[in-house]
């Protein structure tokens, strides 16, 4: 009996340090996916975009060519006086309200009321991709949009609540009616579906710009790749003060915001000359 | 038995009735005619594939391109007949030529009684009829 108790005792201590060994190891290898999620994936395209509030002005007519441009090629519906069934793919706010996380007090003149364009962060670390049952939303691995596919979607709105942007839209009506002029290249939605903005892959892959970068003649708005260093998105996050969305909860949102004072654009004017001389590769 | 008369009468009215679209189709001249396409007036005389092919997995192929395009980014199809590059697009390239939807989707869709949600969002051409 007592040899019994003790070979007993023995076995549970075995047991025991062995469960503390496995559990040591367990929270550093955690530990390293963690980090890994903590920056802006390194390898590959990063795709990412770059909005100079210095530019934008209250009335701007720019905002509306936009929204406009967006959402004419992407056949998004118009539902006019109906909030509730709003469908929208990028939007404009004033600068408090886009911000409000940031909590600012005694904010420069400029920036109060400023119109904010907004769209999809394309997060580095989604959230909304990860709650789709679906998988009719993920990040691509090639360049790190976060895509849509809405063959795929039952219209469950997971991801709406995960968004903390409100970047998504969710069709209660058929959108149909609501467009004024369908553009037959691009397919509208059904209804029961979810949309939201994809940084215009479908104009990427022919080789162009999003239709919002494209009516801007002045760089008001600036795409390229993250983790090319020349890219002219790199090159303004290393001159100018830009802020990203909420980005204390850790979603790592791929759209900059340059806060900069107004009056730097005088300062940066001949430099941008230059960029453009260099012919760096920024699409 | 009881009433045989009544049972045999129903019987022979039930396998009557029951059988009639057999029966019906065999007087009136067989099968209903089948559809005729409309076929591209654009004046392209190939498909991607062969028209047996064609006619056989056209479905099969849609879903093969949807999913490169949407899930794999990759947009161009190369023909397994011909060897030429097409833009995987359902309405751009397969309605570029077969531009008629009416006359040539639904035509064939109706009379198989199948129908496929791609135009509940793909945008058929305007001003095809």
């Amino acid at each position: 009996m007592d040899g019994n108790r003790r070979d007993f005792l023995k076995l549970a201590g075995l047991t025991a340090v062995g469960a503390a060994g496995v559990s040591s190891i367990k929270p550093t290898e955690a530990q390293a996916s963690t980090d890994s999620h903590a920056e802006t994936s390194a390898e590959g395209v990063r795709l990412a975009m770059v909005i100079d509030l210095r530019k934008f002005s209250k009335g701007d007519a720019l905002i509306d060519r936009c929204v406009e441009a967006c959402h004419r090629e992407h056949n998004v519906p118009d539902f006019k006086d109906d909030p509730k069934n709003e469908v929208k793919w990028i939007w404009s706010d004033d600068f408090e309200t886009a911000f409000h996380s940031q909590e600012f007090h005694f904010i420069r003149e400029d920036l109060k009321g400023k119109p904010t364009l907004l769209l999809c962060n394309h997060c580095d670390n989604p959230p909304c991709t990860r709650v789709c049952p679906t998988q009719a939303t993920w990040k691509r691995d090639e360049d790190g949009i976060v895509m849509m596919d809405w063959h795929r979607c039952i219209g469950c709105r997971y991801c709406i609540v995960a968004c903390p942007y409100g970047s998504r839209s969710f069709n209660w009506k058929d959108p149909r009616p609501a467009i004024d002029n369908i553009t037959a290249e691009y397919p509208t939605r059904m209804r029961g579906v979810v949309e939201k903005c994809t940084f215009c892959e479908e104009r990427l892959a022919r080789g162009l710009e999003p239709a919002c970068v494209e009516v801007c003649d002045n760089d008001e708005i600036v795409f390229g790749d993250l983790n090319d260093p020349n890219s002219k998105v790199r090159q303004l996050l290393a001159e100018r003060m830009a802020i990203r969305r909420k980005a204390g909860l850790g979603t790592q949102p791929e759209v900059y915001y340059i806060i900069d004072d107004p009056r730097t654009l005088q300062e940066t004017a001949p430099a941008a000359v230059v960029e453009v001389t260099e012919g760096g590769d920024h699409a | 038995m009881y009433d045989a008369g009544k049972i045999i009468v129903g019987l022979v009215v039930f396998v009557i009735l029951a059988t009639s679209p057999l029966w019906l189709n065999a007087l009136m001249g067989g099968s209903p005619e089948a559809p005729e396409l409309q076929l591209p007036t654009n004046g392209s005389t190939e498909c991607v594939e062969s028209t047996e092919y064609m006619r056989a997995e056209h479905m099969d192929l849609l879903n093969q391109w949807r999913d490169d395009v949407v899930r794999k980014g990759t947009r161009d199809y190369v023909s397994t007949t011909s060897g030429k590059v097409y833009d995987m697009s359902l309405s751009k390239t397969c309605m570029d030529c077969h531009s008629n939807k009416a006359e040539f989707c639904d035509a064939c869709h109706t009379y198989t009684a199948v129908s496929p949600y791609c135009w509940d969002c793909h945008v058929e051409p305007k001003g095809a009829n």
